[in-house]
């Protein structure tokens, strides 16, 4: 069976045993969910140690008649881009379980719920970055949104029906402009040899295309994918969702379903739209560079702890869109890899920012003071997450970000330059919340706070690790990113602009 | 003048002969039976005439002839697809009919007489409604197929008639009902007065009732177009009020409140299998060479109906109303189909009519089941909190929502795709994005009654699912497998209608 059918039907699998297992064996249940994200994250490893990073065609490709008369098909594949991101959304599938043991307690229904929720999510995860049929994509682009949806609205505190309900609606709306994009292609396809949804087929049809039939097919994709990274300003429904969802289910959706948004920038709105996308780059760049600086400013006023990091993401989103948008091979691999890398910084700051809140019952910064001296591992932890979000030196967020502001200034020196007055601002965002919550006196209240349990250590250990192994060494990633990167914009004939001084990577 | 005995294609006729013929035994039990066996043995003719007939139909579905009774009725590969989804789609329905809860006790006693009384404490049930179901089935049977105006004036009628009378049977609120039979009825006399008066037209213009005489004079192009454009629009008219279209809807909400919900279900989706069928046939054979008179207005009704039904969907709070404009909805996506005017636009019509028919009757066959003490509970308001006390029920509608919405995964992400494709195909954008953007509003009051039912905390004023009796759990583990199937693997059922879907001329 294909590597990627069998991550994909893992999942599956694991979520229907949860379901025959009796509700009130908790732990069963929990042990199942986790026991089968595990066994994808490994199966996961296995498949990108066996991925060819030297080879730029689609590997581990699949192909079955789905619904032959529309010409669309079961297939998969996946190139150096999408094994990255398959492999982080199969890596904190684990943690997050682990991570958020007991978060599926509190909800409306009963944890078996969330763990099927959880697991079916998984699947998707997977299958969205897989699918190389451009309807098979979207069935999962869209599908992915009900399991979110119901995990939000059934698990999440707060005003959480309103929080999944804004999430659901943002996101149903993109989807349907982009529906109308993928018809528009459907139809133009079948002029022009044949009804098909190959992706590799459809980046050929631009040629047969006028260039306003592209510029709207373009802002369709574009549209649904800027909603879902988010950019600025279609952003207004991430706060609110992750403040409302539970911090495993705000992981799986800032640090995976988010990229969605930023991968498809790169599938689709580049390789099958590129006059367009040359078209709108003033416009996307002028757009992520306000995305960087607003989302930073919003974060420097965050008091909620769980809406700062979102706004956090906000800011980081701008420079992943304005790294691909740039059209540099640098810009390009550094976007991909800021994906991967904001995957596990986020991660890292919502899991232990949850644990902060759980224990503490408040996610308001001002109620936490001083556990550096209370609880020396839990702050440890947010400091080292804290410090990668802001892309500190010799943590892998600085790789991404250097390389991305470098593929930037090549092509686009002043957007480069504002966008690095980011970088200034993410140190105040994440210091500030540092200080009051981690260093100074021990506010009232949190004297008492426990410190990390061993599950939580085992938890966050694989992410600090990653954080740290990544900002020394990565090049195993960026081995297998750079080959894709640069093909990527090679096959719609995008150039790196000669480099006039200091020769770049 | 030598009279000539009518020459009858009787395998073609024995769908409706067989129906008509029920109907009829129906009509002779309710006469001399006695009253304790009457439900029992009208169930079982009824049933079994379905049953029968569709065997009789599927024997025949090869045949394609245009004299199957002297030129009046046309039998075709359409025909055959719209007569088999017509009789499932009643067979499902019979099995909601014959849970009685609905229906008055004794349709002819004045609501709150003594004699009302009387029959309600005898415990009496009304069996009438089972003829009168084989008796509109048998002229919605007829009314796709019927290729001269006269049998199609004919087939309107049968099938209106009895559901004029059906939808007053209803057993709580009846003065409400019965007000809704009324305005149905007028408003249906009005617009058959108009439908007679575009067949004079027509006649007036091609010295011809019959689709293919008209059609040979739109060819010829000798007649006076006046008369053929007032013909079409008057004819239009009178079909459209029966698939309510706007500006000819504003019967829909009160009948399909006013009815007992399992005639509405019958209604909404079969009824629209038939009208639509008879649209369609009329448009792509009769009229379609006079495209380009009728065309720009259908395409503003088409567009008006989605926007309109989508917009004020949203305010209704009632859940039979808030389905009514939905339906609306729905005709105006079905309008796109028929405007297109190709071969995909009819398979895509065929399948779209066959997947929201069983959808329709599946959701309110759940409606059925929600009840108080005084009957069914339509008020939206009182379904919260449904997903906790019956998760089972409430999925099952969120399924039927999802599927009106056009989620993937579900059979209306399929119809809705292969309908506005077949719409793009043919040219209209504007269809197009009319109906993604409508398809955005309809969501939202979709995803509002999802919310409703998970997110909201149940209030507890009597409001109970109860369990439903076999028949009706028949009707809704169908439909629902019925729509997940058509979502996940839809290509047999697609390959099927494109063998056979095609018009004779």
């Amino acid at each position: 069976m294909n590597a990627l059918t069998t991550m994909m039907a893992l999942p599956l699998i694991g979520s229907l045993l949860i379901a025959i297992i009796p509700s009130e064996q908790v732990l069963r249940i929990k042990q199942a969910a986790f026991i089968t994200t595990l066994l994808v994250a490994i199966s996961g490893v296995l498949t990108w140690i066996k991925f060819d990073s030297a080879n730029t065609a689609l590997q581990f490709v699949e192909s079955a008649k789905w619904i032959p008369s529309f010409g669309i098909n079961y297939a998969v594949g996946v190139d150096g881009l999408a094994i990255v991101l398959i492999l982080m959304s199969v890596l904190l599938a684990p943690i997050v379980v682990l991570a958020g043991w007991n978060e599926s307690e509190g909800g409306r229904w009963s944890p078996k719920v969330f763990y099927i929720l959880i697991l079916v999510l998984e699947t998707m995860m997977i299958g969205v970055f897989a699918a190389t049929d451009l309807f098979l994509f979207y069935v999962f682009f869209e599908a992915m949104l009900i399991p979110v949806y119901f995990l939000i609205g059934g698990f999440g505190s707060g005003e959480r029906a309103a929080a999944a309900v804004k999430f659901l609606l943002y996101s149903l709306f993109g989807g349907l402009l982009m529906l109308a994009s993928i018809i528009g292609l459907y139809v133009i396809s079948g002029a022009n040899g044949g009804h098909t949804f190959d992706i590799t087929r459809l980046s050929e049809l631009h040629t047969y295309m006028s260039s306003t039939t592209q510029n709207l097919l373009f802002l369709g994709f574009f549209i649904a994918f800027a909603i879902k990274a988010p950019v600025w300003p279609l952003h207004t429904w991430l706060p609110d969702a992750a403040a409302a969802a539970t911090p495993g289910t705000s992981v799986l959706l800032l640090g995976v379903l988010d990229k969605v948004g930023t991968f498809g920038m790169i599938r689709f709105c580049l390789a099958l739209f590129p006059d367009a996308s040359k078209t709108f780059t003033p416009l996307i760049l002028v757009l992520s560079v306000i995305s960087i600086i607003y989302g930073a400013f919003l974060a420097i006023g965050a008091r909620d702890i769980k809406r700062l990091i979102a706004y956090t993401s906000i800011s980081h989103f701008g420079f992943i869109t304005m790294g691909i948008f740039a059209m540099t091979s640098q810009g390009m691999s550094g976007a991909t890899l800021y994906m991967f890398n904001h995957g596990f910084s986020t991660a890292a700051l919502f899991l232990v920012a949850g644990w902060m809140i759980s224990r503490r019952g408040s996610s308001t910064i001002a109620d936490f003071g001083g556990l550096q001296r209370v609880t020396p591992i839990m702050a440890w932890s947010f400091f080292i997450a804290g410090m990668s979000s802001l892309a500190l030196p010799g943590l892998s967020s600085f790789v991404s970000e250097f390389l991305v502001l470098v593929g930037t200034y090549t092509r686009y020196p002043v957007a480069a330059v504002i966008a690095t007055f980011g970088i200034v601002l993410a140190a105040l965002y994440i210091l500030i919340p540092v200080q009051k919550a981690l260093h100074g006196p021990t506010t009232p209240g949190n004297e008492n706070l426990s410190d990390l349990n061993l599950r939580e250590k085992i938890a966050i250990a694989p992410v600090v690790a990653i954080i740290v192994a990544l900002g020394f060494y990565p090049s195993p990633l960026l081995n297998v990113i750079n080959p894709a990167s640069a093909h990527v914009l090679e096959v719609q004939g995008f150039t790196d602009p000669v480099p006039s001084e200091s020769a770049g990577k | 003048m030598t009279f000539e005995a009518p020459v009858l294609n009787y395998s073609i006729l024995a769908p409706i002969l067989i129906v008509l013929g029920g109907a009829l035994v129906g009509v002779l039990i309710e006469a001399f039976a006695p009253r304790a066996s009457r439900r029992s043995s009208q169930l079982f003719v009824t049933v079994a005439s379905l049953v029968i007939a569709l065997a009789a139909l599927l024997r025949v579905r090869n045949q394609v002839s245009v004299s199957a009774a002297m030129g009046s009725v046309s039998f075709d590969g359409a025909g055959f697809l719209l007569q088999a989804s017509i009789l499932i789609i009643a067979i499902l329905s019979v099995f909601l009919i014959a849970d009685q809860e609905n229906f008055t006790a004794l349709a002819a006693a004045v609501p709150g007489s003594e004699e009302e009384r009387h029959s309600l404490q005898a415990d009496l049930r009304v069996t009438e409604v089972y003829p009168l179901t084989l008796f509109a089935v048998a002229g919605m049977l007829l009314f796709p197929i019927s290729s001269d105006l006269i049998t199609l004036f004919v087939a309107l009628e049968m099938l209106s008639l009895p559901l004029y009378l059906m939808a007053g049977l209803s057993r709580r609120r009846r003065l409400m009902s019965q007000e809704s039979a009324l305005k149905y009825f007028l408003l249906g006399a009005f617009s058959s007065a108009f439908f007679l008066f575009g067949i004079a037209y027509l006649y007036g213009y091609s010295a011809s009732i019959t689709f293919s005489g008209i059609q040979a004079s739109i060819v010829g192009g000798s007649g006076n177009d006046v008369f053929l454009l007032l013909g079409i629009a008057f004819i239009s008219v009178g079909l459209l009020f029966k698939v309510g279209a706007v500006p000819f809807h504003a019967w829909t909400p009160d009948v399909y409140q006013g009815a007992p919900t399992a005639v509405t279900g019958f209604m909404a989706a079969a009824t629209k299998v038939a009208a639509f069928g008879a649209i369609l046939r009329i448009y792509y054979v009769t009229f379609a060479n006079a495209q380009w008179q009728w065309k720009p207005a259908l395409v503003l009704i088409a567009i008006i109906t989605m926007v309109f039904g989508s917009v004020v969907a949203i305010s209704q709070r009632d859940v039979k109303r808030m389905l009514a404009y939905s339906s609306i909805a729905h005709a105006g996506f079905l309008l796109s189909g028929v405007i297109a005017l190709n071969k995909s636009g009819l398979e895509a019509s065929i399948f779209y009519l066959f997947a929201y028919g069983i959808a329709t009757l599946g959701a309110f066959a759940v409606v059925t089941l929600i009840r108080d003490s005084g009957g069914e509970v339509t008020d939206l308001n009182r379904w919260s909190g449904l997903g906790k006390r019956s998760p089972l029920t409430a999925s099952v509608f969120a399924l039927f929502l999802l599927a009106f919405a056009g989620i993937p995964l579900t059979s209306g992400f399929i119809g809705k795709f292969s309908i506005f494709s077949a719409a793009y195909e043919s040219g209209n954008t504007s269809l197009l994005i009319a109906g993604v953007l409508s398809s955005a509003i309809a969501a939202f009051f979709y995803i509002r009654v999802i919310v409703l039912m998970f997110f909201k905390d149940s209030v507890e004023d009597g409001t109970s699912v109860v369990i439903p009796s076999a028949l009706t759990t028949t009707t809704i583990a169908i439909t629902s497998a019925v729509t997940l199937v058509l979502g996940i693997y839809p290509a047999p059922l697609i390959n099927f209608i494109a063998t056979f879907a095609t018009f004779v001329r």
